[in-house]
């Protein structure tokens, strides 16, 4: 016995720890897209801070955020890990290797785009998660709810801000480019009946959610 | 496309055994014939360094049509040179042009070391087949046509996995020398077939096990093998692999 266990070390097991943890990732992509296009349609941020509010108290939500953090770090360290093992599985480097005649070079990146992926995630949860969740909110809206809005204005007052979360959006677009549709490969879902729709839902879904994303800093910022 | 004879530049990896570190050394070849094939270019620059009384560059090659798998050269930083669906062996001098520098080098991998210059030890490929790429039943006498109904799909599948020869080219060309289009491959010639069901799910899980022990790296989806595979070997294999993998893993009772 003990397949199941041994079943997770395999290369294929490592391959669908990153894919299911990517997929789960994917769908938080979604709720957290949603919830803060609430900005785009009330600039007084009453709107904004209910849906703040209800993540803010809802049980459901909170535990939600645990296994979030857990499937976030999960998918960070056996990323690592693979990269590690992945180099150490060609010691001698080809003194020319054309890769970008058989692949794309954001499916040979990941690791580089997850890396810069997590240092804007350390900027991002300090900035906004360790405020609300542990230092404090100072101010409260029209509503008597926490004005997180407000410490979203005051962030996205400085252009660097600004500049570094659409940067950061770029890196997520190409990762998610790559991610999306090979978490459908990795899960062993290939037929060419629906493998070409994978793969334009991906190339969709990796344009939208980080083009919406990046247009929150910027619509803030010009005060919109 | 050239017409007259070529002169070329060539950077080739020259390692004297398994401990030499290696290097590049650059070689002029002369008076090629476009007509000739990439190894004939090599017989012809072995040839010359003989005469000069140099030791001659080591490489693997045998049936030369593109059937056996044994060329195994990194051309200019793609496996079997610059064009799809070929082995070396049928690369022809016409696919470069007069005053060209080519670099060759070896299959890179952990699990490949280079032998002697560009000769790499494949011998983990066999250690992966003989944990279980094979049929364990007396094939007997030749069978009547149809005995086993085989649907046309499906026979067609396994046959397009069972034309991979073997060569390399996937772990050679993958950024993180996964040798998991080769292994799905050897799997779904088999698991495609009625023959192949009873070990199924035991055949899948050793092969992979053998895999990982030989130090292949982790597959990642980007697609270089299949672009590479000079028998245009699917990544559907891959997948499937993957959807057996997790049955014999997590529903079914054979333990690798």
């Amino acid at each position: 016995m003990g397949s199941i266990a041994n079943a997770f070390s395999s290369s294929i097991g490592k391959k669908l720890i990153m894919g299911l943890t990517g997929l789960f990732l994917i769908s938080f992509l979604v709720v957290h897209c949603f919830l803060n296009s609430f900005v785009f349609f009330d600039n007084t941020g009453v709107l904004f801070n209910e849906g703040a509010h209800f993540m803010a108290t809802n049980w459901i939500i909170r535990a939600m955020e645990v296994v979030l953090m857990a499937g976030l770090l999960l998918h960070i360290v056996q990323g690592a890990r693979l990269t590690f093992q992945n180099q150490a599985a060609r010691p001698v480097k080809y003194a020319y290797n054309d890769g970008n005649a058989n692949s794309k070079w954001y499916s040979r990146s990941m690791g580089l785009l997850g890396t810069l992926l997590l240092i804007f995630l350390i900027v991002h949860l300090a900035q906004f998660w360790t405020v609300s969740r542990f230092t404090g909110i100072p101010t409260v809206d029209a509503n008597g709810h926490e004005d997180l809005y407000a410490v979203m204005k005051g962030t996205f007052s400085n252009i660097w801000f600004v500049v570094l979360y659409v940067l950061a959006m770029i890196s997520l677009a190409y990762h998610l480019l790559h991610g999306f549709a090979s978490t459908f490969q990795t899960l062993g879902w290939n037929h060419k009946k629906y493998t070409p729709i994978i793969k334009s839902l991906g190339v969709w879904f990796s344009i939208l959610i980080p083009l919406i994303f990046a247009a929150m800093p910027i619509w803030i910022y010009l005060g919109l | 496309m050239s017409t007259g004879n070529m002169n070329l530049t060539l950077k080739v990896w020259r390692q004297k055994n398994t401990k030499d570190k290696g290097k590049m050394v650059d070689y002029k070849v002369s008076n090629i014939s476009p007509d000739m094939s990439f190894l004939e270019m090599f017989d012809v620059l072995n040839e010359d360094l003989i005469t000069k009384g140099d030791e001659p560059i080591v490489f693997d090659h045998d049936c030369r049509e593109g059937i056996c798998g044994m060329c195994s050269m990194f051309i200019n930083g793609r496996p079997h040179g610059p064009k799809d669906a070929v082995t070396t062996c049928q690369l022809h001098m016409r696919s470069f042009k007069d005053g060209d520098t080519i670099v060759v080098e070896p299959w890179r991998a952990k699990a490949f070391p280079v032998i002697k210059d560009l000769t790499v030890d494949r011998s983990a490929f066999d250690r992966v087949i003989a944990a279980g790429g094979f049929i364990s039943v007396n094939t007997g006498n030749a069978q009547d046509a149809n005995n086993l109904p085989i649907p046309k799909a499906q026979a067609d599948a396994a046959f397009e996995a069972a034309a991979c020869i073997g060569c390399g080219a996937c772990v050679a060309t993958c950024k993180n020398a996964s040798a998991m289009l080769f292994v799905s491959a050897k799997i779904s010639q088999l698991a495609l077939l009625p023959q192949g069901q009873p070990e199924r799910y035991k055949r899948v899980q050793n092969m992979v096990a053998q895999m990982d022990a030989e130090g292949f790296g982790n597959c990642t989806n980007t697609g270089a093998c299949e672009a590479e595979c000079p028998k245009g070997i699917s990544l559907e294999n891959i997948a499937r692999m993957n959807r057996d993998y997790y049955s014999a893993k997590f529903v079914s009772e054979e333990e690798g």
